[in-house]
């Protein structure tokens, strides 16, 4: 059993409960399922692992066309047919054509690795309970080479998802489970500030102000997350804009400097104009 | 114990299995979740619940076994643990509170103080030392404050997290607005697949390679073919308002699976009964009619015509002009629903009332008569009769 845990790394801030859940599933080699808004931190969360323990890292990103077998191996039989004609010698052994997976490769891994299977919901739907068995037991079957694949030692695997998809509930069953709620302002402090340290206090507190005003506005589209607090914030500091700019007065008369960073679609910034007349109007 | 609060969580129509819960007592076995409550708490809500929008559920279950544990062994009030008074008591009061707390004898005889008083309480009343705010009369009523009030209110303060989280249930409003269950749904809407082979060519067509191959004379000339879509195309007209409020979840369920299961959808809205004009947003429908004509105009014959509707109205409103509830019609419902199914070979009802009760309301039996028969329970397995139909 491996005494390791994770306790978040100094680019990243784990809650209290993000740490229960990833430290049970690297106790009990279970995966652990992630969800939450896009922009807080999922797929980072894997890497911040990886690099924590000191563990290699194998990501796997998921695509709407990506199946399961895809992260076991693949065998190129076109390949080898060609070969086949061309007399080439290899052809012989039918594992010069048995492209391996993610999976695999993380199960041949000589330490216990990191496993990140990245926005899992983007597959078809039958996706997640094609990979119980090899999730489950950690070995799979390769009909080719009649063998069997075993992990050496039980990755640790950690799934993302953005809810697009419900998934089934054998996979859940096996998982598990965390959702990254959206940081409140202490924890967003702390996360600004493991990213600028030494930010200036005026402009931080101001910034976030301006960020958590923007959020509550109803009927956004695309409500701005941590990322794009960050990228946000990068640009302001780029700019070397002054927290004054941010401050109360102008805000009520014009769009945040930068806005383009936090509002990404055209629809949200055209409501945000609105509702700036309309205080303007209010105000006279 | 941890049994009852098992079934404690099922009686609360969690989906929790057995797998899980072994999962954690095994996890508890390798002395995860062993710290303190907060930690047991985040071990088993990420153990048990797998969906987001059953922690506020969970929550409530949690607070209830965790305060009937202490009414049924009941931390003795004297030995109540001082640093859990303190974080209560740090949680709650301002630094000035705090200061004349001190200048009441200090932070030391308050608690004893408080301590005595959860004992006396016990002896009267059970119960009664479940919680430091029913205790009501205790030493902090001074300083004017009930900390089942400020615990709600409280934000940013750095020791929140000390309080009982799941008190706090801040996963509240997402109950309701995350959709359970779609995925039943899917899977029976996945029968109405036809595939056809469109766009770009990313699959090795085995066949003709083989053959072309032959051909060639041996000499290999590999045939691609474009991936297998579905190409369904469904027209949705969906009841809203009214009578079909008591169903409205279940249709967002069967919108949504059915958004993500077919790539041409087009969809629109009615009440009651389809007229010469349907909306496509709820918010505008005065204003942003389509001409059902219209619709029957754009629309090629290959759509499959899907209703959704309860069917429960005045028969009136189907057979008359003018029977509208809402505007005057220049002509009935009936003719309507008929050009419809004329344009639209294949058409199925789905009736979110169940079966028995299709008898007992005219007009339901007045549509499924105009539908030909062709309407079913809105069940995964009236779904299904109903994908079949449309094939």
């Amino acid at each position: 059993m491996t005494l390791d845990r994770f306790s978040g790394t100094d680019r990243y801030v784990a809650t209290e409960d993000l740490m229960a859940a990833v430290n049970a599933s690297i106790t009990l080699g279970r995966p652990v399922l992630i969800k939450g808004e896009p922009g807080t931190g999922k797929t980072q969360l894997a890497e911040e692992v990886a690099q924590a323990l000191d563990r290699p890292f194998y990501e796997w990103h998921i695509k709407s066309t990506t199946k399961a077998q895809h992260g076991l191996y693949e065998y190129d039989a076109v390949a080898r047919l060609r070969d086949s004609q061309l007399g080439d010698g290899r052809v012989k052994d039918i594992r010069n054509y048995i492209v391996k997976g993610r999976l695999w490769e993380a199960f041949e891994s000589e330490r216990q690795p990191v496993l990140l299977i990245d926005e899992i919901d983007k597959a078809d739907i039958e996706f997640p309970n094609d990979l119980l068995r090899e999730l489950d037991r950690m070995e799979f079957y390769v009909h080719e080479l009649k063998e069997t694949v075993q992990a050496r030692l039980r990755p640790i695997v950690i799934i993302t998802s953005n809810n697009e998809k419900e998934l089934p509930d054998a996979f859940l069953r096996r998982c598990f489970f965390h959702y990254i709620r959206f940081p409140d302002q202490e924890t967003m402090e702390r996360i600004v500030e493991v990213h600028y340290p030494g930010l200036k206090k005026t402009l931080l507190a101001e910034a976030l102000r301006t960020f958590f005003e923007v959020r509550e506005v109803q009927g956004l589209k695309k409500k701005p997350s941590t990322s794009e607090l960050l990228d946000w914030i990068k640009l302001l500091l780029a700019e070397d804009i002054p927290a004054e700019a941010l401050a109360s007065e102008d805000r009520r008369k014009s769009l945040p400097p930068m806005h383009g960073a936090l509002l990404k679609n055209e629809q949200d910034v055209h409501l945000f104009e609105q509702l700036i007349f309309l205080n303007r109007r209010n105000a006279r | 114990m941890l049994v009852k609060f098992f079934y404690q969580l099922r009686s609360a129509g969690l989906p929790v299995s057995v797998t899980e819960f072994l999962t954690l007592l095994e996890a508890m076995k390798n002395g995860l979740g062993s710290g303190d409550v907060d930690e047991f708490y985040y071990l088993a809500r990420s153990t048990l619940v797998k969906n987001e929008a059953h922690f506020d559920r969970f929550d409530k279950v949690f607070g209830d076994y965790y305060r009937g544990i202490e009414s049924v062994f009941g931390p003795d009030p004297v030995q109540l643990p001082d640093d859990w008074l303190r974080r209560q008591a740090e949680l709650f009061l301002s630094p000035e509170e705090r200061q004349r707390i001190e200048s009441l004898g200090g932070f030391e005889e308050l608690m004893d103080a408080l301590k005595q008083r959860l004992e006396e309480q016990k002896k009267r009343h059970q119960g009664g030392n479940r919680m430091i705010g029913t205790a009501g009369t205790s030493p902090f009523g001074a300083y004017g404050f009930n900390p089942e009030g400020v615990r709600i209110g409280q934000d940013g303060s750095r020791h929140r997290r000390g309080a009982k989280v799941w008190d706090r249930r801040e996963y509240r409003n997402l109950d309701d607005d995350v959709q359970l269950g779609t995925r039943n749904i899917k899977i029976a809407l996945r029968r109405l697949r036809r595939f056809a082979r469109q766009g770009a060519e990313e699959e090795l067509d085995l066949d003709d390679t083989i053959r072309s191959t032959a051909r060639q004379g041996g000499l290999l000339d590999i045939r691609m073919v474009p991936e297998r879509h579905n190409a369904i195309k469904v027209l949705l007209f969906l009841d809203i308002g009214g009578s079909m409020d008591d169903h409205v979840r279940l249709c967002e369920e069967l919108f949504s699976a059915a958004r993500s299961e077919f790539k041409h959808l087009e969809y629109f809205y009615f009440h009651n009964c389809v007229y010469e004009s349907v909306w496509r947003d709820n918010r505008r429908r005065h204003a942003a009619r389509t001409p059902t004509m219209e619709v029957l105009r754009t629309y090629g014959r290959d759509y499959k015509l899907i209703f959704v509707g309860d069917a429960t109205m005045s028969p009136y409103e189907i057979i008359y002009p003018g029977g509208s509830v809402e505007h005057w019609n220049e002509e009935p419902g009936s003719l309507w629903m008929q050009r419809l199914l004329d344009t639209y070979g294949s058409a199925v009802w789905l009736n979110p009332e169940p079966e028995q009760r299709w008898d007992y309301t005219p007009s339901t039996g007045l549509l499924r008569d105009l539908m030909e028969r062709r309407m079913f329970p809105l069940t995964i397995g009236g779904l299904e009769r109903g994908m079949k139909e449309l094939m």
